[in-house]
């Protein structure tokens, strides 16, 4: 194990740790505050409510966003909801039972400490969002209601009709533009970083490109906060926003970051399917439709082809001709089984001739039992903007016939690799939010990223940060003149220059769509060791060719949407390599990882602790080589078990 | 390209319930009327396009800001500060130049969320209240 995996969980018991931690850390002083500047990169969940926070604690913050607001950041796609253990519903929740689904809906990948300190704050974000006047979901006493996720049995997700991202969002940029508005936090929206700044192997800042001018700029600061969420647009096709992308975190890994289990990425089940090779974004559909949706397929193939033909509707089968095959796999849990498992289970129906529309590749998401049972208006009251933008999309009314979905890339478990602190092994250099690896393990539950973006900006950071600036309070601000400054921008403008160079005839787009196929067939729902190595020679070859080929218009010193993306595949080209490196690596299936080789019977994912109970931890190395560390993952209070969602 | 930068210089100048992060009290301490959530969500879907300006001949960005202001006032937790809010947003939008309201409603007809203009009359009657108490 490298020296610098220290994973710094703090000793006692579990539910203690926390506690025990935040009374033994360092904390600065009002005073001392004021000399302390903090580099908040994104403003999504996790870097909006901690720049806030930050800001609001009295440290001189600077934010960045590449959107032209920070209320744009991807989080405000966010639909169903987010988790807490209130209890609320009295169905006997608790920071033990969402500790043990996380865990166990990890598939037992992720860290025990980290887990349990997010359900601990968990109810916390649900007081802050109502005090800043998030309008959650509520009943006629006036009180929090609440809703179903998959893989859990009891009722903990708080929502805001489908916009519980938006409106967690609007909250948390709310307290950040009250903090602008003090003048405790400076925002540069359509700000793209573009390199971390290393002083003595401590982050000092980082350099943007202002997308509006194509002006470099050096921005310096005594720690630096990465939360610009996942890599999952590396796909081309997912759920992401298209200005979604891994740069940031991939040049922290080139500075020396470690990179957490970077093969580990989420297949959400609900998205509507593809309809064509034009097509570049997915939408999603809500996972918490599937609190009334049931899933189902024809159990005839005649009903198939019918189907295809357009000779049927969907709702003129009968009952006995549906295979809710959810429901038949999985009784105990049913519709709302874990995300990885769901999508499996349409991928084994799909694969076996069953897909419901003319690619095969999709099947129903039904909703005529909960009307019949609720009346319309119910349904219309708790998913009515899902259903209205389906309908908007598909040109098909959900009241009256089942939705059509199908898998698609969603969220990304992996991330940059972070101490029980929140810090990378870069010291100074933090990363919150999806943008780091710690919560999920192979697989995250429904409403839980909202949880945790939050948790970390809020409630975890703020408090984490504090005990490492402790130790700047007499350093100077750094001078952007420092030579690393130099050298950096130097780098990235030779980077533009040569992109420009290139002159080739493919656009970026040309060559982000071509890995999106191989990543889908190779590194998607289903890996297989042939498949994986067959990816690493195909993405090798594409990234030659694209720095070949690629051609990107127009100049730097302007509003260039070309070279924006020429700059984000050049990274995608390469994080995808690590990706599938990571896969192959670990030859066990666990969550969303699912590999051929080892299944149970039944189809199951079958994980081998005794080999790959760790954490991947990959390390940059000279030539663009990876060496892999492990960081191995005790389980001390939890006793590991074969993941079970049918009894 | 579109600059809505200005949105975000009204939304600064009040457009929040001035709560530090932590020690705030149960999220059920205080209920909150159904009637008056939902509707406070209805405000709160504003995605903040601009469509509203772009359509209003007056380019007034009344429905914008009174989305905002609307959708805290209905609110308890945003009522203590509402008619601050009120009067700070408003000055805000003046002096950046936006138009008077002429209840044209065409920004109602374009909006995409489908806010109603009910939260420009509340607006209305937030920011006199405000101004009588002055």
């Amino acid at each position: 194990m490298s020296e610098k995996l220290n994973a710094k969980i703090p000793e006692g018991p579990l539910m203690e740790k926390w506690t025990r931690h935040k009374a033994a850390i360092r904390v600065v002083n009002p005073a001392n505050k004021l000399k302390l500047d903090i580099i908040v990169v994104g403003t999504g969940l996790g870097g909006a409510s901690a720049a806030a926070s930050l800001g609001e604690l009295g440290y001189n913050v600077k934010v960045f966003c590449i959107s032209d607001s920070p209320r744009r950041a991807h989080s405000v796609a966010a639909q169903g909801g987010i988790n807490a253990v209130k209890n609320y519903p009295n169905d006997n929740d608790s920071i033990y039972r969402l500790f043990h689904d996380t865990i166990k809906g990890g598939d037992y990948r992720s860290r025990e400490a980290n887990v349990y300190r997010l359900a601990e704050v968990s109810n916390l974000i649900i007081d802050q969002c109502v005090a800043q006047g998030v309008p959650f979901a509520r009943d006629y006493g006036g009180l929090l209601d609440n809703r179903s996720f998959g893989g859990a049995q009891v009722s903990r997700t708080f929502y805001a009709r489908g916009q519980t991202g938006q409106q967690l969002l609007l909250g948390a940029y709310a307290s950040l533009n009250r903090a602008i508005s003090k003048g405790q936090v400076k925002s540069y929206p359509r700000h793209e970083m573009l390199d971390l700044i290393l002083i003595d192997g401590h982050a000092n800042g980082i350099i943007t490109r202002n997308l509006v001018t194509g002006e470099i700029e050096r921005h310096s600061a005594h720690a630096v906060v990465i939360a610009t969420g996942g890599y999952g647009n590396v796909f081309f096709l997912s759920t992401n926003a298209m200005n979604s992308n891994g740069s940031a975190v991939w040049q922290c890994y080139k500075k020396g970051a470690f990179f957490g289990n970077p093969g580990f990425e989420q297949i959400h089940p609900s998205c509507i399917p593809i309809s064509g090779d034009q097509q570049s974004k997915l939408t999603l559909m809500s996972e918490s439709l599937r609190n009334d949706g049931r899933v189902w397929v024809p159990k005839k193939k005649e009903d198939i082809e019918k189907l295809r033909n357009k000779q049927i509707k969907a709702s003129q089968i009968p009952e006995e001709g549906r295979d809710y095959y959810l429901e038949r796999r999985y009784p105990a849990f049913g519709n709302l089984v874990p995300r990885d498992v769901a999508s499996r289970a349409a991928k084994e129906r799909c694969d076996a001739g069953y897909g419901v529309n003319e690619t095969g590749l999709a099947v129903f998401l039904d909703f005529s039992t909960a009307i019949q049972h609720l009346g319309k208006h119910v349904i219309e009251e708790r998913y009515g903007n899902l259903f209205q933008m389906y309908e908007k999309i598909v040109d098909v009314n959900p009241y009256n016939e089942p939705m059509m979905i199908y898998p698609a890339i969603h969220y990304t478990m992996g991330g940059l690799w972070v101490d029980y602190n929140l810090q990378t092994t870069i010291p100074g250099l933090y990363a919150i939010g999806e943008a780091n690896f710690s919560d999920h393990g192979g697989n995250r539950l429904g409403a839980s990223a909202l949880m945790q973006g939050l948790a970390d900006g809020y409630f975890i950071l703020p408090y984490t940060i504090g005990d490492y600036l402790a130790g700047k309070i007499q350093e100077k601000k750094t001078d952007t003149n420092h030579p690393a400054f130099e050298k950096a921008e130097k780098k990235i403008n030779e980077k533009i220059a040569k992109l420009f160079a290139i002159k080739g005839i493919e656009p970026a787009d040309y060559y982000h769509r071509l890995l999106g196929k191989i990543m889908w067939n190779y590194v998607g729902m289903s890996r297989n060791e042939a498949g994986l190595k067959k990816a690493i020679e195909d993405i090798r070859v594409l990234r030659d060719e694209f720095w070949k080929n690629v051609c990107v218009p127009g100049e730097n010193n302007e509003f260039n949407q070309e070279l924006e993306k020429a700059l984000r595949v050049a990274d995608f080209l390469e994080i995808s390599e690590l990706m599938a490196m990571d896969a192959l690596n670990r030859k066990e299936s666990c969550g969303g990882h699912f590999r051929e080789e080892m299944q149970t019977e039944d189809g199951e994912t079958k994980r081998d602790d005794q080999n790959f109970s760790y954490v991947s931890c990959w390390e940059h190395k000279d030539n663009d080589t990876h060496e892999m560390h492990k960081e191995p993952l005790n389980y001390e209070f939890v006793k590991l078990a074969t993941r079970n969602y049918k009894d | 390209m579109v600059n809505r930068g200005a949105f975000d210089k009204i939304l600064q100048a009040g457009g929040f319930v001035s709560v530090n992060t932590g020690g705030v009290p149960d999220g059920n301490a205080i209920p909150v009327a159904k009637e008056k959530a939902d509707e406070s969500m209805d405000a709160a879907s504003c995605i903040g396009c601009g469509a509203c300006v772009a359509t209003c001949k007056n380019s007034s960005a009344m429905l914008f800001v009174a989305s905002r202001v609307s959708s805290l006032a209905l609110l308890p937790q945003g009522k203590v500060e509402a008619a601050r809010r009120a009067k700070a947003m408003v000055a805000k939008m003046d002096e950046l130049g936006f138009g008077s309201c002429t209840n044209t409603q065409a920004c109602e007809a374009e909006c995409p969320k489908g806010i109603s203009i009910t939260h420009i009359a509340r607006l209305n009657r937030e920011y006199l209240c405000a101004k009588l108490k002055d």
